[in-house]
């Protein structure tokens, strides 16, 4: 039962409240149409799936109904960070996939 | 404690003196309906000893006899069925921890016909049937048979060698108890009430932290239950231990949990937790409930959860009346029981000689000690030679005999190639294996240690504190109190709790920590009989060995193989050793296995504590309609949509459903109908970007949708597949009303603020929900004007006023009402809105005036024919997340620069010809309803592997039309109306023609009336 900072709510939330959003810094491409056939279907479908850390979104749908992002940890479930979206990704600083907390 | 023992009439193994039961008390029970006399205090299995009982069950694959083995939760063979009444009947309890209470009726499993003659122990004799892995060899075919050969492990075997194996059997009635469920959060939970634990919780508490502690036994104490020699502050260790609970009992932050295992450990430090409620009481309140499940957000936790002792391997090591060393001195001290009369010790650690000498001190004659080691301890020798026992060292133990009970070891040794002792318990002592599996659980890293020849930790993790005899397998009282002290304070502080401590308890009279063990075994010489590894699943040494053999070298692989270590005591006694063996027959160290995965529940959970409240109609929310109560009390049949109810038909007297959904149906079309729609997801949409937020999301043009306008709307994932379809109408120029399927209603809400939140910025915008502020009630039919006239205020209803896909607010019978003209029937029809705590009210009396104009309330059954004879899509229906706008006739957005989903209904995939199409199809049999789903063949019998053309998406009987007509999608069939295709069915395929995808009024002229 992680544990799941809200950044809105500003408190340590049950994972049950969130619902998991696939990968973050995804930027829908601005101008669709001018994206190839290939550039569109990476858009798509095309994720990063490291042994290690892990920039994602979570939604808290049953709490604020706002969308936040996380640095998880996918070997150890260690969330290093939470933070709204558009701000930059921080760094985790453990490549051991602990966290300092 | 004295020599004496009470007399041969009752409980003829019981001291007459010492024991922590209750002497005052007697409890009659009975086991396979033989009556006994117990105390208060005792568990099944003391009580059972006490009157001599060692044979308890059979064993899972080979119906060995079998005893008890240990005194605790790790008891792998004694195995009992309790039953309380004719609903209340528990199998596979340990004997262990079934505490009796009067009149306490239990009995021994997996025997036919009696426990003593049991007829399936044929198995033991063909035991070389059975092997590990058995399954995949044999019991299988003849292939000569062909067919019939292949099912005969199916038919034939599986089914008997299931009723001969296995353990107790299930009840199959409803479970009639009440199960509980709470949370908690505490500063630090204990896990353990022994020494350690007693000490933490104490230290905890005094620094001012809140604790939770839990001990799976029925008393807290742990170790110092059975322990008669130390003396703690000064005191004996029992009382110390009643002044400790009495301590902690007086802190209101302390919670003390006896009977309450902590099964399993989950992230961010949540724990599981069962408590035991009534299970021990004669005559438990029906209104208490039977098991409360505790789930426990714990800041700091200290596990103090003691060890396990180990077993020996040898052969015939698994007869009644051989058992652990350690669980035969918890009888004596705990209980007051002896386990026999004449032991022999066999031994793989000095513990073992402390147990041997304190038996002989009870008046136990111990024949031999049988030591597999070298030489012992020098404390340890002397002490036994004080006590006048034989000591035999450096021997091989040969096997055992005595079938319903042991009667002598067999022993090789220096002087002797072969000698037999005479016994009739035997007690063994081969090291101890610290509880981690919460450890573990925790995301702890153990490896083998070669000098405790035990599992330890790596390395500690944060905010887990381990103390006792599980951080260093094994140790003294006195280090294990100052060892819960100091993890019980450093947890408390790392909270925040300030407050100054007493000093640590201090034990003396403590006898010395024997730490010195036999390695595990590696090789174990059998020339007859089986050495078990893992009793409860009857896994042998043999069975090990050819898992080896047949190439599984990962631990994780023999596990499965044999199932070492998979029945429902989990190898709490048998993976070590299984360890042991592996790495004696790969010749590796045992520190490169590894171990397998500790997994909760570290003992078995019932499903009702997990289940707790959540049963029959609390299994999941049901969420019902404001006019629900009208519907039901009209008799209306019920159909599940997601959580919702929704009434599907209204049957009058006499009509089945067929009956009545074809009288619902011509209603609608010749009168009129009314129909609940209040389960609709209702989305407003707000503000200065609303419209154009729409226009994003939505495939249709929304952003020149005039005010007081409806549009039908489609939505796409961004892959281009339809995902959802709605009415959206515009209140006002910054003010929308959005209609959702009713299951899609959760997933399009998400899907708009994930665009809004995170791609739509610049829009000023927002949603709520709606869907259970508005009741909604469907008028449809060529009298829906007439029905609503009288009842509404300031809407003028005429065809010129309100046309179809127009909107109006005003009032109706005096309520608030949003009014929508919109039609999924093909009549003239509205949509009247009102607030849900009205809805009830406004149906019953717009029911009330379209019964009088012959109309009828309809049920999702007519609604579901109505609009298929229109060739209306239902999301989900015609469409399953592969299928895009065109390929359903639907508008495609191809003026629209951009919406979601746009760009990929150009890609490749999404225009090639031969897509799936929206057609409609006419039965040419004159036989009934197609069955939806049927795939749709070019010839009558395909060769088997070719592809279908399409397949059935709906299908009903039109009492409109009197025939049967269905909806589905045809590969390329817009071009192929007209054509004869073929549903092939078991009896022969169904021919049907292709037609267009609408089959009443095409033109859609009574929409517009």
């Amino acid at each position: 039962m992680l544990l799941i900072r809200c950044p809105f709510c500003e408190e340590d939330r049950p994972e049950v409240e969130f619902r998991y959003a696939g990968e973050a810094h995804i930027a829908r491409p601005s101008d669709p149409a001018g994206e190839s056939d290939g550039a569109w279907a990476d858009f798509l479908y095309l994720r990063t799936n490291p042994k290690g850390w892990h920039a994602e979104r979570w939604h808290h749908v049953h709490g604020c109904g706002r969308f936040l992002n996380a640095v998880r940890h996918t070997v150890t479930d260690r969330i290093a960070a939470t933070y709204k979206p558009g701000e930059a990704r921080p760094d985790p600083g453990r490549p051991d996939g602990e966290a300092n907390r | 404690m004295t020599r004496e023992r009470l007399p041969a009439t009752e409980e003829p193994f019981r001291l007459a003196s010492g024991g922590r039961i209750d002497r005052t008390g007697r409890i009659t029970f009975s086991f396979d309906g033989n009556v006994y006399y117990g105390r208060p205090g005792d568990t099944l299995a003391s009580a059972l000893l006490a009157n001599g009982v060692h044979l308890v069950g059979r064993s899972f694959k080979y119906h060995r006899p079998r005893g008890i083995l240990s005194a605790g939760s790790e008891e792998s063979n004694a195995l009992v069925t309790v039953r309380r009444d004719w609903r209340r009947a528990t199998p596979n309890l340990r004997a262990t921890e079934v505490e009796i209470y009067e009149g306490l009726a239990a009995e021994s499993q997996n025997r036919w016909p009696s426990l003593e003659r049991d007829a399936a122990s044929i198995n033991d004799r063909v035991s070389g049937l059975f092997p590990a892995g058995f399954y995949y060899k044999t019991f299988m075919g003849p292939k000569s048979l062909g067919r019939a050969g292949r099912a005969t492990w199916k038919r034939l075997y599986e089914p008997a060698i299931r009723r001969m194996a296995g353990l107790g059997r299930a009840p199959i009635d409803a479970d009639p108890d009440r199960y509980a469920s709470r949370y908690a959060h505490c500063d630090v939970l204990v896990i353990g009430a022994g020494p350690a634990g007693l000490a933490a919780a104490l230290a905890a508490a005094e620094a001012g932290a809140s604790v939770i502690l839990a001990d799976e036994q029925a008393e807290p104490g742990g170790s110092l239950l059975s322990e008669t020699h130390v003396r703690i502050d000064g005191a004996p260790a029992w009382d110390w231990l009643a002044a400790t609970l009495q301590r902690l009992s007086s802190f209101d932050r302390v919670r003390v949990l006896p009977r309450t295992t902590v099964f399993g450990a989950y992230p961010d430090r949540m724990l599981g937790l069962v408590e035991r409620i009534s299970d021990h009481l004669a005559a438990p309140d029906a209104n208490v409930p039977r098991e409360r499940l505790w789930q426990v957000r714990a800041r700091e936790i200290v596990l103090a959860s003691g060890t396990i002792e180990r077993p020996l391997v040898f052969p015939d090591n698994d007869r009644p009346g051989i058992m652990l060393a350690e669980s035969v001195a918890t009888y004596l001290h705990r209980y007051a029981v002896i386990a026999g009369t004449h032991a022999v010790v066999v031994a793989a650690s000095d513990d073992a000689y402390a147990v041997a000498a304190d038996l002989v001190g009870h008046g136990v004659r111990v024949e031999r000690i049988v030591d597999v080691r070298e030489t012992a301890g020098r404390a340890a020798r002397d002490l036994v030679e004080a006590a006048g026992i034989g000591v035999t060292s450096g021997a091989v133990v040969l096997g055992t005999r005595g079938r319903r009970r042991v009667s002598a070891v067999d022993v090789a040794h220096a002087e002797a190639r072969s000698e037999s002792i005479a016994c009739d318990v035997v007690l063994m002592s081969a090291g101890r294996q610290p509880t981690l599996h919460l450890f573990s659980q925790l995301r702890g890293r153990l490896a083998w240690q070669e000098d405790r020849q035990a599992l330890m930790p790596v390395a500690a993790i944060d905010h887990v504190h381990l103390a006792g005899a599980v951080a260093v397998a094994g140790g003294t009282i006195g280090a294990a109190l100052e060892s819960g002290f100091n993890a019980g304070e450093t947890a408390a502080r790392t909270t925040g709790a300030s407050a100054a401590l007493p000093r640590v308890p201090l034990a003396d009279a403590d006898p010395p920590a024997w730490l010195e063990t036999a390695p595990a075994p590696r090789a174990v010489r059998v020339a007859r009989g089986r050495a078990f590894v893992d009793f409860q699943n009857d896994v042998t040494t043999k069975d090990i060995r050819i898992a080896t053999h047949e190439g599984f070298r990962s631990i994780e692989h023999v596990k499965r193989y044999t199932t070492t270590g998979m029945a429902t005591d989990q190898g709490k006694t048998s993976n070590v050793n299984a360890l042991g063996v592996v790495a004696g027959a790969l010749d590796v160290d045992i520190a490169a296995l590894g171990h397998t995965t500790f997994r909760p529940p570290f003992t078995p959970v019932s499903f009702g504590a997990l289940a707790g409240e959540c049963r029959n109609q609390l299994f999941d929310p049901v969420r019902l309609t404001p006019i629900d109560p009208s519907a039901r009390a009209r008799g209306a049949v019920f159909e599940a949509v997601g959580q919702w109810q929704r009434a599907r038909y209204y049957p009058r007297v006499g009509e089945d459903m067929r009956t009545a959904v074809d009288r619902e149906c011509r209603a609608v079309r010749a009168s009129v109908g009314i129909f609940d729609g209040s389960t609709l997801g209702k989305i407003e949409v707000a503000g200065p970007g609303a419209a154009e937020f729409l226009d994003r999301i939505y495939v249709n043009n929304l952003v020149n949708l005039t005010v007081g306008r409806c549009r039908y709307a489609v939505m796409l994932s961004e892959a281009g597949y339809v995902m959802d379809d709605g009415i959206v109408a515009r209140l006002a120029r910054d003010r929308f009303h959005v209609t959702t399927t009713t299951g899609g209603a959760a997933g399009v809400l998400a899907h708009m603020e994930d665009y809004l939140q995170t791609e739509f910025t610049d829009l000023q915008c927002w949603l709520t929900s709606v869907t259970e502020q508005w009741g909604v009630i469907a008028v449809q039919g060529p009298k829906a004007r007439e029905v609503l006239a009288p009842l509404v205020e300031d809407v003028d209803l005429s065809v010129s006023a309100l046309p179809h896909m127009a909107l109006a607010e005003g009032r109706i019978l005096d309520v608030p009402m949003r009014l929508f003209r919109v039609s999924f029937t093909g009549e003239l029809g509205y949509e009247v809105n009102v607030p849900a705590g009205h809805a009830r009210a406004v149906w019953d009396e717009i029911l009330k005036r379209a019964e009088a104009l012959d109309g009828a309330p309809y049920g999702t059954e007519a609604m579901h024919v109505l609009r298929a004879e229109k060739g209306y899509v239902i999301v989900g229906q015609e469409s399953d997340g592969t299928v895009t706008p065109a390929d359903l006739g639907l508008p495609t957005g191809a003026a629209k620069r951009d919406f979601v989903g746009k760009r990929s209904l150009s890609r490749p995939d999404m225009v090639k010809p031969g897509r799936p199409e929206l057609v409609g199809l006419e039965c040419m049999d004159g036989g009934g309803p197609l069955e939806e789903g049927l795939q749709l063949t070019q010839i009558p019998d395909p060769p088997a592997g070719t592809p279908a053309s399409g397949y059935v998406t709906s299908s009903y009987y039109s009492a409109t039309l009197d025939r049967p007509i269905a909806l589905a999608l045809v590969s390329g069939g817009r071009a192929r109306i007209g054509d004869t295709v073929f549903a092939p069915m078991p009896k022969g395929a169904r021919q049907v023609r292709i037609v267009a995808p609408v089959f009443y009024d095409p033109k859609g002229g009574r929409l517009h009336v």
